[in-house]
């Protein structure tokens, strides 16, 4: 069991966290027709909403109720009410989804019982739009625990329990993790109709977050899981959730639909994905499609292939809980060593099944102090690494959000067999890259023990 | 003072333009506007104090609140130092439900600051309001006075919650703490006759290296550039010079005004941006510098360095002229100063197609009118639908504007030039007009224009186009020989053969 440590510095260095109201925005970005609203100052969403532009080079739908001091202190079940009706109709939003932000959350406001009033008291003028509210306060988790709120309280307002109607045998539902990509997401859904099958996918964020270029203006998001999509969701075969942080809401469509959950972990690596092409047969009662047997061979092929150049390697993490836990045990599997792991929350029962001696709690500051401590080859997080990457002299890969200095991470695969081979090759390239041709300092055995002690590069313990 | 004074008082700013055509009773209700909710935009009053200090470059900048406030904003502007990286640093106190509850963010405030301190050992941390720990009545104040005292280190309070107003006000905000701590505590032992302070200069992709040359050209020393590029001494001494230059207009235009009726150190207003403004920056640094004591054959200097400068600009943007001219420009931006930019991209022939005034003072907007003649061009601010219409019938051939309207002009399939925070090109002074120039040639100029126009040769339901379809026989087809000629060649070939596995 891995162990899990807080950070004791009375200062955030370089935080590691994206806040919790952020990560709800970003899974109601994956509903069609929809306007995230930060109930808050207006501050928190002009900076959610740069990060969000600057990561996926879109423009994105977000708004706030604009709570000003004297608002702050009354109370500002008015100025949601304002934005909601505003929103509705400006942009015609099929779905609001409001995510509470710190200062309203320390004032301490009822706010789901707000929403419950609006939406009874303007019933007419809302026909036709849902209204979701997550209760995701800055000062509590971050990017996962505002996705998982979100997904919530969108099933909790769309889905309702199954009751007589009949089970769609062939339909499924997907719970995406927060840290899947469009390409991950186009990826699995493609992978599910190789079987028969049709999933529902929740959030989906590859229709609206994948570039695509509508022809006309639209003031909310263009694609995403339809609202009557989500109303479908219990009546599915069964639900898949991928990764902890995604169980909590599957099992409340479990519970509606009276149907099978079934967690991942993670949809990265060989044995993960193999679990899940079995699912897939024993559901669908086909057999396993010839070119995702093809994909499974070259993922063999690039683990062997690969393997050279992740063998010994010592790698820092720092990352959300799930995808920690995927990346760790990705490098694992090929050799690597994980010697640095940093998380953003305690509170994820997967952080004890880390790859990693211990798991710290706290910002990319601890990262690098640690990383620096151990000494390490590869640094793994965000673009935020980049400053600390950069002052320990190695390469940095950048995962998850935000990467606001490379293009195209959202058409990054990281899950299934396409997905892991090309974890494998980016990795193998960014080693290959650095290739060092060895001095005389190098290879001096005196020099080289000194460099070890520093660095306390003991040989491995025997087994 | 406290918060509420200080924003009364910056509101009643008597050096602001448009402060100054309002009547009493209004100025007092302040420039901010009311924010509509679900239709807002734009960052708080903490935002802009940041913006306005973050770039000193040696100061440890603590933002006191949740984490939202700089977790989701660090290390997100262009901002250069030729110095340390400490300022890239980001420290909050990220405080969380437990520390809020127990009323415990002072306390954790002031082990921050002590950790920073101790770690760090920089000139002088800054210490940042939010809305939260506003809410909550935690004294930064008292907190930095305490910690200064104890820590032997300038600890630097600046109050500027979120949702005290806007961005601008936080500029302001922020000037104030410049005014109230920093400024006049160092003597520096080198002040001379031709030092001056330029104030609200950010020094963007470097810019500001672009123009320090020609000052230094004529002798005159920068003694602190606020802030981009500052050092906190610098800035500690800046008393001491005997001009001040104020760069953008409405952000700091409170810090000039204090520092003259403090110090006696008078100061204009002016711009880096297009030639005819550098050169009356330089013109005017020279006159108030004489005014003051500095050697006259200053301004002799300075006219001969102008002359030859904007011979050897015009002549660099001149083989521009045939590529630009007739080209149609939209300006969509507040920060950079629209008219002398307006007048120089006019002169080398392009048309100004509109450009938003939302920044400008009552001045600006007469001479944008009088150089564009069209009132109707000049807009405050406009819809992202408006916009985007605008752009995708083709009524621009490029936009220059912010980060936060980039996309809809890429959607809309349109040239895009960036000329807020986060550009990575430098556009002052004379080499920087010339800069921005050949930036817009390049975007104009780009084939990809035209190839994402040209439609997929394909309706909506995948059914390809009868007429615009390149058909099969009109296409190179090779024939089978040249096929079955390469297949025959790698029949005998073994696998051993085919490289060296
Ligand atoms: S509005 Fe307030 S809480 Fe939001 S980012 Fe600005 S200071 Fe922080």
């Amino acid at each position: 069991m891995t162990l899990v440590t807080q950070n004791t510095k009375p200062v955030s260095v370089n935080p590691l966290k994206s806040s919790q109201p952020l990560g709800a925005a970003f899974a109601y970005l994956g509903i069609e027709g929809s306007v995230p609203l930060f109930h808050g100052s207006q501050g928190c969403t002009s900076f959610a909403l740069v990060l969000f532009v600057r990561h996926f080079k879109e423009t994105i739908p977000l708004q706030t109720t604009a709570m000003d001091e004297v608002q702050t202190v009354l109370g500002g079940a008015e100025n949601l009410e304002e934005a909601i009706l505003n929103l509705k109709s400006r942009t015609k939003a099929k779905f609001i989804g409001v995510a509470t932000t710190a200062l309203v959350e320390t004032r301490g406001e009822d706010i789901v019982g707000e929403v419950a009033s609006i939406r009874q008291r303007r019933a007419q003028d809302l026909e036709g739009t849902t209204i979701a509210v997550a209760q995701t306060p800055d000062f509590d988790g971050a990017i996962e625990e505002g996705w998982r709120k979100a997904v919530s309280a969108t099933l909790d307002v769309l889905a309702e329990p199954r009751g007589s109607q009949a089970v769609i045998p062939n339909r499924i539902n997907i719970l995406a993790a927060s840290h899947m990509t469009v390409a991950d997401v186009e990826l699995l859904r493609d992978t599910v109709a190789a079987f028969g099958l049709e999933a529902t996918i929740l959030p989906d964020i590859s229709g609206a977050l994948d570039g695509t270029v509508p022809e006309r203006w639209v003031p909310t998001t263009y694609g995403g899981t339809p609202v009557e999509a989500i109303r479908a969701m219990p009546r599915a075969a069964c639900t898949i959730a991928i990764g902890e942080h995604m169980r909590e809401p599957g099992r409340r469509l479990a519970k509606l639909g009276g149907m099978p959950l079934v967690v991942f972990d993670t949809l990265t690596g060989l044995k993960s994905v193999d679990r899940l092409m079995t699912l897939l047969a024993e559901i669908s009662g086909r057999p396993v499609p010839a070119g995702i047997r093809r994909r499974r061979n070259q993922l063999t092929d690039a683990m062997l292939d690969g393997h050279f150049h992740f063998g010994g390697k010592r790698i820092a993490i720092a990352a959300e809980p799930d995808l920690l836990f995927a990346l760790s045990g990705f490098f694992a599997g090929l050799g690597a060593e994980v010697v640095a792991a940093v998380t953003t929350t305690g509170h994820s029962a997967i952080l004890e099944r880390v790859s990693a001696p211990t798991v710290t709690v706290g910002d990319l500051g601890d990262l690098e102090d640690l990383a620096r401590a151990v000494g390490v080859d590869l640094v793994v997080t965000h673009a935020h690494g980049r400053q600390a990457a950069e002052r320990l002299g190695v390469p940095l890969m950048r995962v998850g959000f935000p990467i606001f200095d490379r293009l195209g991470s959202q058409h990054k695969r990281t899950i299934l067999y396409e997905g892991t081979r090309d974890l494998i090759f980016e990795v193998a390239n960014i080693f290959q890259a650095q290739l060092h041709t060895p001095t005389p300092e190098d290879l001096d055995p005196f020099l080289r023990r000194e460099r070890e002690e520093h660095h306390d590069r003991s040989p491995p313990a025997a087994h | 003072m406290a918060l509420q004074q200080k924003i009364a008082d910056v509101f009643n700013e008597p050096a602001c333009e448009k402060n100054q055509a309002k009547s009493e009773k209004e100025r007092k209700k302040g420039c901010s506007k009311p924010l509509t909710p679900g239709a807002a935009a734009g960052g708080c009053a903490f935002d802009g104090a940041k913006i306005a200090l973050q770039p000193v470059t040696d100061v440890a900048h603590l933002v006191h609140g949740p984490l939202a406030c700089e977790g989701n904003s660090w290390d997100n502007r262009g901002a250069a130092s030729s110095g340390g990286d400490l300022w890239r640093t980001s420290f909050t106190t990220d405080l969380t439900e437990l520390d809020i509850v127990m009323g415990q963010g002072e306390k954790k405030l002031y082990r921050a600051i002590k950790d920073i301190v101790a770690r760090y050992a920089p000139p002088a941390v800054f210490v940042y309001q939010t809305c939260v720990t506003a809410l909550i009545g935690d004294d930064i104040d008292a907190v930095c006075k305490h910690a200064s005292e104890k820590l032997g280190t300038p600890v630097v309070p600046v109050n500027a919650p979120g949702f005290a107003g806007s961005k601008n006000l936080g500029n302001k905000l922020a000037g104030e703490a410049l005014i109230d701590h920093v400024i006049g505590t160092h003597e520096p032992d080198d002040a001379g006759p031709t030092d001056i302070n330029v104030l609200g200069e950010f020094n963007l992709s470097g810019e500001f290296w672009q123009v320090k040359p020609l000052f230094e050209r004529l002798g005159i020393r920068i003694r602190a550039s606020v802030p981009g590029d500052a050092r906190y001494q610098d800035i500690a001494g800046a008393h001491t010079a005997r001009a001040n230059m104020m760069v953008c207009s409405t952000a700091l235009i409170n810090l000039a005004r204090k520092i003259e009726e403090r110090w006696g150190i008078p100061y204009f207003e002016g711009s880096f941006y297009g030639i005819s403004d550098t050169s009356d920056a330089l013109r005017q640094t020279a006159r108030l510098l004489v005014a003051r004591g500095a050697p006259v054959d200053l301004t002799e200097r300075t006219e001969a360095l102008i002359a030859e400068e904007e011979a050897i600009a015009w002549a660099r943007l001149e083989p521009y002229r045939a590529r630009l001219e007739g080209k149609r420009v939209l300006l969509n931006t507040g920060g950079v100063k629209s008219w002398s930019v307006v007048s120089a991209l006019q002169e080398i022939g392009m048309e100004i197609v509109g450009t938003s005034t939302k920044k400008s003072t009552i001045e600006d907007k007469e001479r944008i009118i009088a150089l564009i003649k069209d009132a109707s061009h000049m807009f405050d601010s406009m819809a992202p639908r408006d916009l985007y219409a605008m752009l995708a019938s083709g009524k621009a051939d490029i936009m220059l504007s912010g980060g936060r309207t980039q996309f809809i002009a890429l959607k809309a399939k349109t040239a895009w030039l960036d000329i807020n925070q986060e550009r990575h090109h430098p556009y002052a002074g004379y080499d920087g007009m010339v800069e921005m120039v050949r930036q817009i040639d390049r975007a104009l100029s780009n084939p990809v224009w035209a190839a994402v126009r040209e439609p997929a040769p394909w309706d909506a339901a995948g059914e390809l186009h009868a007429k615009s379809a390149p058909s099969l026989a009109q296409s190179d087809v090779e024939t089978d020989r040249g096929f079955a000629r390469t297949r025959k060649r790698f029949a005998t070939t073994g696998v051993d053969e085919m490289g060296e596995c």
